[in-house]
């Protein structure tokens, strides 16, 4: 018989084993057998790739060109020029997230049902996603110009009398993390009301309660998972801008966030433990955002949204 | 009775929440309206002649594409992009697909862990984990070169296509291959035979997704690439934060050759996938 069983129910399933077993029996009952073999590759990748260039990054951190082991951690925190960046990324990142988030939830709301056009709008809502972020730079830079077309539509609704300045800025950067972050968040947001039981809120509605009480008593308590995961993932996206704070932002400036700073170590300066030290700053602040919200969402309900989840 | 039902809830909630409805829809096509300017403002420049303080550009040509051909060496460009991605798509699911079939299957000690290892990746933004990739890709040597480029985008890659795989695998009838067994096929024709054919779909899809992020991705390959293994998006953006050199209108004319190919690949994805699943893998809702 082959040990390669394809359940470890037909294996313990059967008579009491012999004092002493093969111990390749003794495993296959746990579920361990030849065919966990298929994981090797992946295995090997992950470690190979991810796990030993981060350790190995993360001991570069703590052996810099000069100084004690913390000493590339302590020029980080001791020089304001590179401790600002933090905050210039939070400043950019979370307002973004948030809005991004915020606005996806009337919208989805609106649109859970099924409409003419519905299939149109996702399609047109995963173009800028598409796109990127380097595209989308450019596209600002002529669009929100001086010279661009918003701006002249402004002065021709007499809105303004002179160009408002929105690229090379915080603004240009804020709009690109909207234009690409927006349709990621809102599809997101929606498959998540599209799955929670539309036969909840109408019982609701048998009940006598309104359009706002079924919205703040049974659809947002069962989104709110889904809206934490949906910031999270947000959150990455903004959190690593990197092209347009460059190109749309003013990168020695107001929009210099920590990954140009982390950027600008490794290939400008060639100090590789500076810029992982860096590097793992940046992400040791963003698991801390996400595990701030990851916990919140435990003290949300997490069970099943009716039937559908 | 039914249908009835329904209706009746959905004419209600329309005139209840009318101007709620107005700002919403006001919203989007604000949006859209932004979006066709920053999409149409780089296409109209790219063919204007000359567009300074006007709405519109004084004439057309098509001469910025020729010149952002020879140029930027966009023959060799694409090329470069086309064999990263296939390379990554391929070597992907070949790393992926069993490790997914395995993650979906099977229960064993230490599944969480290696299922969070595979994680990680997708969570963590490129740019943390890729300056250590790339200081070690570069000690290594592989750094500079397609090689290179071609390992730091399999790092989001393969967990991505683990990702997309489990629900395709757990849809498969585990009996299926029971039978296959009893019929005495061996590990290696059970693969081939019987859940290759029945998983393509999955696996298209899943290589479909991770042509477009690969395309698309600029963090990796920005800190990977050495000056003959640039992508397209890594083209683009040099040839931007080096503006002033060049006219304006050939780095634009370079941009809609890039919006051209993702589209042309999205048109492909949304044949084969779900558009919720280019943003990331949720679990499926069938449609009511």
């Amino acid at each position: 018989m082959s040990v390669t069983t394809s359940t470890p129910v037909a294996t313990s399933a059967g008579p009491p084993p012999p004092a002493r077993v093969h111990w390749q029996h003794r495993l296959a009952e746990r579920g361990v057998d030849r065919q966990l073999w298929l994981l090797t590759p992946a295995l090997l990748f992950v470690v190979l790739l991810f796990l030993y260039p981060f350790f190995y990054g993360l001991g570069l951190s703590f052996q810099p060109t000069e100084g004690g082991p913390f000493s590339d951690y302590a020029r980080f925190f001791s020089d304001a020029y590179q401790r600002g960046t933090i905050w210039t990324t939070l400043g950019l990142s979370l307002p973004a997230a948030l809005l991004n988030v915020l606005a996806s939830v009337p919208i989805a709301y609106r649109m859970r049902g099924r409409f003419r056009g519905k299939r149109l709008v996702t399609i047109l809502l995963v173009v800028p996603i598409t796109l990127g972020t380097v595209l989308t730079a450019q596209g600002l830079l002529n669009f929100l110009g001086p010279t661009g077309w918003f701006n002249r539509v402004l002065t021709a609704l007499h809105l303004t009398d002179e160009p408002i300045r929105l690229v090379h800025n915080y603004w240009g950067v804020f709009f690109s993390l909207i234009i690409t972050g927006f349709p990621f968040a809102f599809l997101l947001v929606l498959s998540y009301l599209s799955g929670i039981d539309p036969t909840l809120e109408r019982a609701a509605a048998t009940l006598g309660a309104g359009w706002w009480q079924r919205f703040r008593m049974i659809t947002l308590p069962l989104l709110m998972p889904g809206l934490a995961t949906t910031f999270c993932l947000t959150f990455v996206l903004a959190f690593s801008v990197f092209p347009s704070a460059v190109l749309v932002g003013n990168p020695a400036g107001e929009t210099r966030v920590i990954s140009i700073a982390a950027y600008q170590a490794a290939y400008e300066q060639y100090d590789y433990p500076y810029a992982s030290a860096i590097a793992m700053i940046m992400g040791l602040i963003e698991l801390v955002v996400i595990s701030v919200v990851l916990f919140a969402r435990t003290r949300f309900y997490t069970g099943s949204t009716g039937g559908k989840g | 009775m039914v249908t009835t039902a329904t209706t009746d809830v959905r004419t209600q909630r329309r005139v209840v929440a009318r101007p709620a409805a107005w700002l919403v829809w006001g919203a989007v096509i604000f949006f859209f309206l932004n979006l066709l300017g920053v999409v149409g403002s780089v296409l109209v420049s790219s063919f204007g002649q000359r567009w300074f303080d006007t709405w519109l550009p004084d004439g057309y040509t098509t001469r910025w594409y020729g010149e952002a051909w020879t140029e930027f060496a966009l023959f060799q460009v694409i090329k470069v992009t086309l064999e990263v991605s296939l390379l990554v798509v391929g070597l992907s699911l070949v790393i992926g697909v069993p490790a997914a079939y395995v993650l979906a299957r099977r229960n064993f000690p230490g599944k969480r862990a290696i299922y969070l290892v595979f994680l990680l990746p997708i969570l963590m933004p490129p740019i943390t984990y890729g300056i250590p990739l790339a200081t070690v890709l570069y000690k290594f040597g592989f750094a500079g070169h397609l090689s290179g480029v071609v390992l730091a985008n399999l790092v989001p890659s393969v967990p991505f296509v683990i990702l997309t795989m489990t629900p395709f695998i757990e849809q498969i009838d585990p009996r299926i291959e029971s039978a296959a067994r009893m019929c005495g096929a061996g590990m290696r024709s059970v693969f081939l035979r019987v859940l290759a054919p029945l998983l393509l779909p999955g696996m298209l899809a899943s290589a479909i997704l991770v042509l477009v992020r690969t395309v698309g991705m600029f963090e990796l390959t920005f800190l990977t690439a050495g000056p003959d293994s640039q992508t397209l998006v890594v083209a683009l953006y040099y040839s931007m934060s080096a503006a002033g050199i060049r006219a304006q209108q050939s780095v634009d004319a370079m941009a809609v050759m890039y919006t051209a190919m993702m589209l042309v690949l999205l048109v492909i994805a949304l044949r084969y996938v779900n558009p919720t699943q280019l943003v990331a893998r949720v679990k499926e809702e069938p449609e009511p």
